[in-house]
């Protein structure tokens, strides 16, 4: 147990690669959390997919003796936050966790959008901010200029920022220093009602459900009854701790501690982040404010290559929706794929995520059908349909219009490219809201966009089109309506449901056209001829063909060599383990995602 | 297991690299070629030591170009091959791989008298810009003037190499180097599609785009040409690249198609040995310092699995469009080809890529031309 007053609870807001995690590290270094055989990179991030993408997708908390300058033991607890706009909601929730937050930015590269929309999350829950300049060691840091950008563009004083390179393990102290210093102690009442705040939750095949959580109120106690109050469900707590960085069990969690849970909780359904925890015998009056349950924004099919592996695929998602609240999914049947599942995402980074995660982890080479926003249609008769499968569209003479969701995105970019991401903001149906210069160099766009468009290959575009320049963030603002059409698309005749897709009307013949191009290239020629065509509703809009292929054998000697000819037999049976049949059309993987590879040109 | 009745000898050098050759083949000049015939010579006894020889039905030296050595060199090659397998059944076929401008009468008759009776010739098409853009050292009148002056040196039994799907090749330019070739009545054709493969100067030049290969329907033309005007010009087709006047089909390579044993000997050079299979290290000077320290050349090695054997009776086999016997599966391996090869079977007979005639399982017609998704069937 802690004194109240020796408590600092803080996290870090940082962009991508602006050395968040080696930051992290370095102080779980410098408080002598790691042992000499722990100091591998990243402790934090837990997941393999995390380490190889540079970013955390869940968050982890630790908590941290510190002996500071003036003689007296803290403890700090540093909260780990998702640095992705999908996970924006799980941000903002470990945020209300915290009183203070380190602000790390690139002594080169200066604040990003992203930094940008968490640093608003951050002044939103009240929390002290203290600007580090991190990387001051690159040739190219400009630790002044940033530390005018943070001024200009946040309007926080940077002239105390610290100056850092996690790398060079340069300023590590200082930063403890001024935690100790800057951020308050918790408020709140160990005697009051337990008021705890979930800001994540874990499963693990042992202990069931482990809830990371924040006691705002109160005080949480091994064996006592407590109560999810969005959820109404009731626990018993089994076992309390903290991370130091490994779990250490504890008595109990006082008010404005940081640490697990486990109450024998079988699902991670029951302890939605955002909810609060409170005794269930003594209830607490109300729950803490802001909690939300988040809905998933982006969806999109899932087929096993393998039909025989539906079943596979089916445990797949249950093992991994036991982690991951967040993730949606009902059986669906296409006529072209056969079973599969439809699934919710918060975004496109959350369904790669899942999707990288079930090829790897549980080895079922999967179809994908492109990702789809969920379109609010209103029929003549009065009534609304949710339709996120563009397949399941009502026919044109039903519809009365159709409602699409909408961002306000905000991209910061350098003066040279505001020409074409304005322009490339137009050619994805934005509209223009506002324009902020930054500093000379540097301006803020703000657009309206469809989601959808968003969801289709604008983050790709926006990359290539600034050379990686901008960065980019976004929130829903809610639906408007849109003058969209489904989009159909046959192969030898037949509409392939699963390449179907909605798309604005005035887009569409450029867009159909374009699809078609893209899948006679992806599509191998086949012993008879392929008419690739476009259809809204029974126009056809574009139309190519695949023309047969004639032969296919090796006539070439390789003298006594037989592994040569046996290897390009084994490379022609792997290309085919990648191909669905469609009807009779082989179709490889990549035909599914075509619609959003296509190069708008 | 039956000693092989056949053995491939590798000499890896020419007189200049093709562009689309990936063969082991270096260029002769500089090379030292004598010290190779010494390792060989050595390698040759390691191996026969181990494994004698009985009576051998086919030898081929191939390349490279086994005719860019000097006629005392080529003496000596072929009396190391006279040493260690004297003894040869009286109907043996010996073929050596030639390039036409490189026989001179004088080494021609030290062929002839080191027993080759069959010549192979990489002709590879007429046309002279062709000949030229692939890389080939020798151009259209050579091929002529070999042909003949091979048969004048008393080997009769000649076959022709030549390639289509070249760059820029047309299908009038094919029909012309057929009726060239056929000309020139040899008794045996190989006509090998032009692949690109990794490594080669058309590999890189494909990678930038620059390699303008005639498109899949040109390449098909070629092909169903190259069979009907041999046919007509009484070649038969007898395996998928291969054609042949009466008696003449190539026995040597008939030792692959039926998955047979075969010795193969120099640098690169790929054995079939009591059920293993082996490939030996491409460099010159690998080959002869593994050699000169009395060990066996041998890059890698497989014992065969029993499957895959069965897998490549099959995939080997068909090639042949006398197809395959089901009779003598079973007896090679000790199980019905259907226990095995069932479904594949059923599959490619209802696809109508096979046919099965009493014992025999062949190609169909169109089963020919997608020679590799019948094979592919058959693969575990």
């Amino acid at each position: 147990m802690s004194k109240q007053t020796q408590i600092r609870n803080f996290s870090i807001i940082a962009h991508i690669d602006h050395g968040k995690s080696t930051l992290a590290d370095r102080i779980l270094d410098f408080t002598g959390a790691l042992s000499e055989r722990e100091k591998q990179d990243q402790f934090l991030d837990k997941m393999d997919l995390e380490r190889e993408r540079g970013i955390t997708i869940k968050l982890q908390s630790v908590r941290l003796p510190y002996k500071a300058k003036d003689g007296q033991e803290y403890i700090l607890n540093l909260i780990d936050t998702p640095g992705h706009v999908d996970f924006s909601y799980e941000v903002s929730r470990s945020l209300q966790a915290c009183e203070g937050a380190l602000l790390v930015v690139d002594a080169a590269q200066g604040v990003e959008a992203q930094t940008l929309a968490n640093v608003y999350l951050a002044l939103e829950n009240d929390l002290e901010i203290i600007p580090v300049i991190n990387k001051i060691d690159l040739p190219s840091a400009d630790p002044e200029r940033v530390k005018d950008e943070v001024e200009e563009v946040i309007g926080l004083d940077a002239s105390d920022a610290v100056l850092a390179s996690a790398k060079a393990g340069i300023g590590i102290e200082e930063i403890l220093e001024q935690i100790v210093e800057k951020v308050p102690a918790p408020k709140g009442d160990p005697d009051a009602p337990l008021q705890a705040l979930i800001f994540d939750s874990f499963y693990d095949a042992y202990k069931g459900v482990i809830v990371y959580m924040r006691v705002v109120e109160g005080t949480i106690r091994k064996g006592m009854k407590i109560k999810m109050m969005a959820t109404g469900k009731t626990f018993e707590v089994l076992e309390v701790g903290a991370y130091n960085p490994h779990p250490v069990a504890m008595d109990e969690l006082s008010v404005g501690e940081v640490g697990f849970v486990v109450a024998s909780i079988k699902n991670v359904k029951d302890t939605r982040v955002g909810d609060t925890i409170t005794d269930a015998v003594t209830p607490a009056a109300e729950p803490l404010p802001g909690y939300r349950k988040t809905n998933p924004m982006v969806f999109c099919g899932l087929y096993p290559v393998d039909s025989s592996q539906y079943e596979d695929l089916r445990e797949a998602l249950e093992k991994l929706e036991l982690n991951d609240a967040s993730l949606a999914y009902e059986p669906e049947t296409s006529n072209a794929l056969g079973f599969g599942f439809r699934c919710g995402f918060l975004g496109l980074l959350h369904m790669e995520i899942i999707q990288e995660r079930i090829e790897r982890e549980f080895q079922i080479s999967l179809i994908t059908t492109a990702p789809s926003v969920v379109y609010h249609v209103y029929l003549t008769d009065g009534s609304v349909l949710q339709i996120e499968n563009p397949t399941l569209m009502p026919e044109v003479q039903k519809i009365d219009h159709i409602e699409e969701p909408f961002v306000r995105a905000s991209i910061m970019v350098p003066n040279d490219f505001v020409g074409t991401v304005m322009e490339l903001c137009q050619t994805k149906r934005g509209q223009y809201i506002d324009m902020k210069y930054l500093d000379t160099n540097r301006v803020n766009l703000q657009y309206d966009l469809p989601l959808s468009e968003i969801v289709y290959d604008f983050f790709d575009l926006l990359k290539s089109s600034t050379k990686g320049y901008a960065s980019f963030d976004y929130e829903l603002i809610g639906n408007k309506t849109s003058n969209l059409v489904k989009m159909d698309v046959l192969l030898n005749g037949e509409v392939v449901d699963a390449l179907s897709f909605i798309v604005h009307r005035d887009r569409a013949q450029h867009r159909g056209r374009l699809l078609v191009e893209k899948l006679k290239k992806l599509i191998p020629r086949q012993m008879f001829e392929i008419p690739v065509q476009a259809a809204i509703g029974n126009k056809v809009v574009a139309r190519e063909n695949i023309s047969a292929i004639r032969k296919n054998v090796l006539a070439k000697c390789y003298g006594g060599d037989i592994s040569r000819k046996r290897k390009l037999l084994e490379k022609q049976k792997e290309g085919k383990k990648r191909m669905k049949a469609v009807g009779s059309v082989e179709v490889p993987q990549e035909a599914f995602m075509a619609v959003l590879k296509m190069e708008e040109k | 297991m039956t000693p092989p009745k056949a053995v491939y000898i590798h000499i890896p050098f020419c007189a200049t690299k093709c562009h689309y050759c990936d063969f082991t083949a270096y260029v002769v000049e500089g090379q030292p070629v004598d010290d190779y015939l010494d390792a060989l010579a050595k390698e040759i006894e390691m191996t026969v030591r181990d494994a004698p020889p009985e009576q051998l039905e086919s030898i081929f030296i191939g390349g490279g170009t086994p005719t860019v050595l000097t006629p005392v060199q080529m003496k000596k090659m072929l009396d190391i091959i006279q040493t260690y397998f004297p003894e040869r059944a009286p109907a043996i076929e010996y073929t050596m791989e030639a390039n036409p401008g490189t026989t001179t009468p004088e080494l021609l008759a030290v062929i002839r008298d080191g027993g080759v009776n069959r010549l192979s010739f990489g002709a590879q098409t007429f046309e002279p810009h062709l000949l030229r853009e692939i890389g080939r050292s020798h151009g259209v009148s050579e091929i002529a003037t070999s042909v003949k002056e091979a048969r004048t040196a008393g080997i009769s039994n000649i076959s022709l190499d030549l390639m289509f799907g070249l760059p820029n090749q047309s299908l009038d330019q094919m029909r012309d180097t057929l009726e060239r070739a056929v000309a020139l009545s040899p008794d045996h054709f190989s006509c090998y599609s032009l692949k690109v493969e990794e490594g080669t100067l058309f590999y890189h030049l494909e990678e930038r785009g620059q390699l303008p290969l005639p498109d899949e329907e040109v390449e098909y033309g070629m092909y169903q040409l190259i069979r009907d005007y041999l046919l007509q010009q009484g070649y038969a087709q007898y395996e998928v690249s291969n054609f042949s006047k009466q008696g003449r089909e190539s026995k040597h390579n008939s030792t692959y198609w039926k998955n047979e044993s075969y010795y193969g000997f120099g640098a690169g050079a790929h054995g079939y040995v009591h059920g293993t299979r082996h490939v030996n290290v491409k460099g010159i000077s690998e080959y002869v310092s593994r050699i000169d320290r009395g060990e066996r050349p041998i890059l890698q090695q497989e014992k065969i699995p029993l499957q895959e054997q069965m897998e490549n009776y099959f995939i080997l086999g068909l090639r042949l469009l006398e197809g395959v016997s089901l009779q003598q599966f079973k007896q090679q391996y000790g199980q019905p080809a259907d226990h095995v090869f069932g479904d594949a079977i059923e599959t490619l007979v209802n696809k109508q890529f096979l046919r099965v005639e009493g014992d025999i399982i062949r190609l169909t017609e169109q089963g020919l031309l997608f020679g590799n998704d019948v094979f592919v069937q058959f693969l575990y």
